[in-house]
């Protein structure tokens, strides 16, 4: 639904975006992970037409962007960075100047208006002028007008920004509902949103998309996958400690304190995960709280593929 | 047409949600009867015609009319909306134009709310009320040329002050160029040709003639003009700003 091939901007002297493809189908969720200034929000606002890629081509549904701009629009709802709106509209005239740009009337429009508005639980301030709203409601607000024509393709920069929990979790549960039957593109800094609703995450950096998966593949590239944490009262950690120095399955190990208690990250030497793990769990004595196997840690990741320089050994780029 | 009329309502709704539009609305009033009254010492002069009111209307829309355009672009780009507005599935044209109507819309009504000084004179006198209509038609085509020049201003910036600032300078040329003092000065050192052309882009010169009685197709072909070109490089400006991501 959504195909990017080979976009390339710049700014000036500044290399935004280079070389980047992506392909988003229906069904999908594409996290978009990247530090700021990444390419993220410049790739989406090419993925929308608000800005002419310098090469490269975009397809939407089977319309080329370049030749039919509108058309191409048309498909899309995008939440631009910061849920932008006219501040003096109220919430309500907002969404009815939007329906009227979708081309939607009549009963049509109040189905659309009701659904979206329903979706992102606005009744309360439907009333009142988006400059007084929190900005948890603005970006709700933002948010229903991207959703309002139930589009094909949803484009969404930073969706949960500046909601609270609550609110983090209802509008997740959203788009996990929309999934379904659409191709969506939501650009985070919060890496626990790619878990909670992405079905595959594209890291970016310097505009070059670095690593491409699925968000367990991606953690698994982590230094922790296969590692296993233990969490213990910090006063019972010295015999575990000591017992791990002799180990011959322990590669090292990571300490970390939080009050009173403490976790001991444990790294295998190669392929020995499951043998430590056991190992751990029967092991008589040590008054451990918890013991679990690592998946891996997508913050890891992101900062290892992130961290200027750090890009070329991971070899996750799977474009 | 769907978009445009939801556009130009949007925008003209805008102007008066707070309360900014009514106040340069009520000041512009203000400054058209004051101006008249007292700079042009109407009721002295003893005409009972309007001429007096729709000499000074050029220097009031100075201030006026990019007091009015100056929000157009510049706002959009301050609070990110200009973003959410070119992703829209509507032709920028018909957001410039609609823009722009409703901008030039404010300013039809506060020239209509000037409608007591005609109930004057014509309580007082018998005036040539076509002159009056061609005036005001012209007036108003003066203001859209004004207001594209401000719509092309307030594109440049973020900022309003700055695209007021740029919009009553550039319209302050506009209006000055055919004064015979300004083109003394300018046949100083340009050709007689390059002089004339400057004179024929007076705003004074073409209302001059319009306000006498005449509608003359070349004055309405200029105001025209003015306007079709302010709105073009609207679109020029938006465009070359969005490749630099602004």
């Amino acid at each position: 639904m959504i195909h990017a091939q080979n976009l390339r901007k710049t700014f000036g002297d500044f290399l935004a975006v280079d070389d980047l493809s992506l392909r988003v189908e229906r069904g999908e969720v594409l996290g978009f992970l990247g530090p700021n200034g990444a390419g993220k929000s410049t790739t989406m606002k090419m993925l929308t037409g608000y800005l002419l890629p310098d090469a490269g081509q975009i397809t939407i549904g089977d319309v080329d962007i370049a030749v039919s701009p509108r058309r191409a629009q048309s498909l899309i709802g995008y939440l631009p960075e910061g849920a932008p709106a006219w501040p003096e509209m109220t919430a309500r005239a907002f969404l009815q100047f939007i329906a009227q740009i979708r081309k939607l009337s009549g009963k049509q429009a109040d189905q659309a208006l009701s659904r979206a508005i329903t979706i992102t639980e606005l009744q309360p301030v439907l009333d009142q002028p988006i400059e007084t709203l929190s900005k948890g409601f603005r970006r709700r607000v933002g948010l229903a007008q991207a959703i309002l024509h139930d589009p094909a393709i949803l484009i969404m920069d930073e969706p949960t920004d500046g909601l609270d929990p609550n609110q983090k979790f209802h509008v997740r549960e959203a788009i996990r509902e929309m999934a379904e039957n659409k191709a969506i593109i939501i650009s985070t800094h919060i890496l626990e949103e790619v878990d909670a609703i992405c079905s595959r995450a594209m890291i970016i950096d310097h505009g070059q998309v670095v690593a491409n998966g699925t968000p367990h593949s991606l953690a698994a590239q982590s230094m922790y996958h296969g590692a296993v944490t233990v969490t213990l009262n910090a006063t019972h950690a010295e015999p575990v400690r000591l017992a791990l120095r002799e180990w011959t399955e322990v590669s090292h190990f990571e300490e970390m304190a939080r009050g009173d208690e403490m976790s001991i990250t444990v790294f295998p030497v190669a392929t020995k995960s499951t043998d430590l793990l056991n190992r751990i769990q029967t092991q008589d004595g040590w008054a451990v709280n918890s013991v679990s196997l690592e998946l891996g840690r997508l913050d890891d990741v992101f900062r290892r593929l992130t961290h200027s320089g750090a890009t070329s050994d991971m070899g996750l780029a799977d474009q | 047409m769907s978009y445009l009329l939801a556009i130009t309502r949007r925008e003209f709704s805008s102007y008066f949600a707070s309360p900014m539009a009514s106040v340069f609305i009520l000041v512009f009033l203000l400054a058209i009867g004051l101006t008249t009254f007292s700079i042009g010492n109407w009721y002295e002069a003893e005409q009972a015609d309007l001429s007096l009111f729709f000499f000074f209307h050029p220097w009031v829309y100075l201030f006026f009319l990019p007091a009015i355009s100056m929000r157009l672009w510049a706002e959009e780009r301050r609070n990110g909306s200009i973003e959410l507005l070119l992703t829209l599935p509507i032709p920028l044209s018909l957001i410039i134009l609609g823009k722009f109507l409703a901008a030039w819309a404010v300013a039809g009504l506060a020239l209509a709310l000037s409608f007591p000084i005609w109930l004057t004179v014509n309580y007082l006198g018998s005036p040539d009320n076509g002159v009056i209509l061609a005036s005001y038609v012209g007036s108003l085509f003066m203001a859209g040329g004004y207001l594209a020049l401000g719509s092309a201003l307030s594109a440049i910036t973020r900022n309003q002050i700055i695209a007021f600032i740029l919009t009553v300078l550039v319209c302050f040329a506009f209006t000055v160029a055919g004064l015979p003092m300004v083109l003394d000065v300018f046949r100083i050192f340009l050709p007689d040709m390059l002089t004339e052309t400057l004179a024929s882009l007076s705003f004074l010169s073409h209302f001059q003639a319009i306000k006498s009685g005449v509608i003359d197709a070349r004055d309405v072909v200029f105001f025209a003009s003015v306007i079709f070109i302010g709105l073009t490089i609207t679109g020029v400006i938006i465009d070359l700003k969005k490749g630099q991501g602004a």
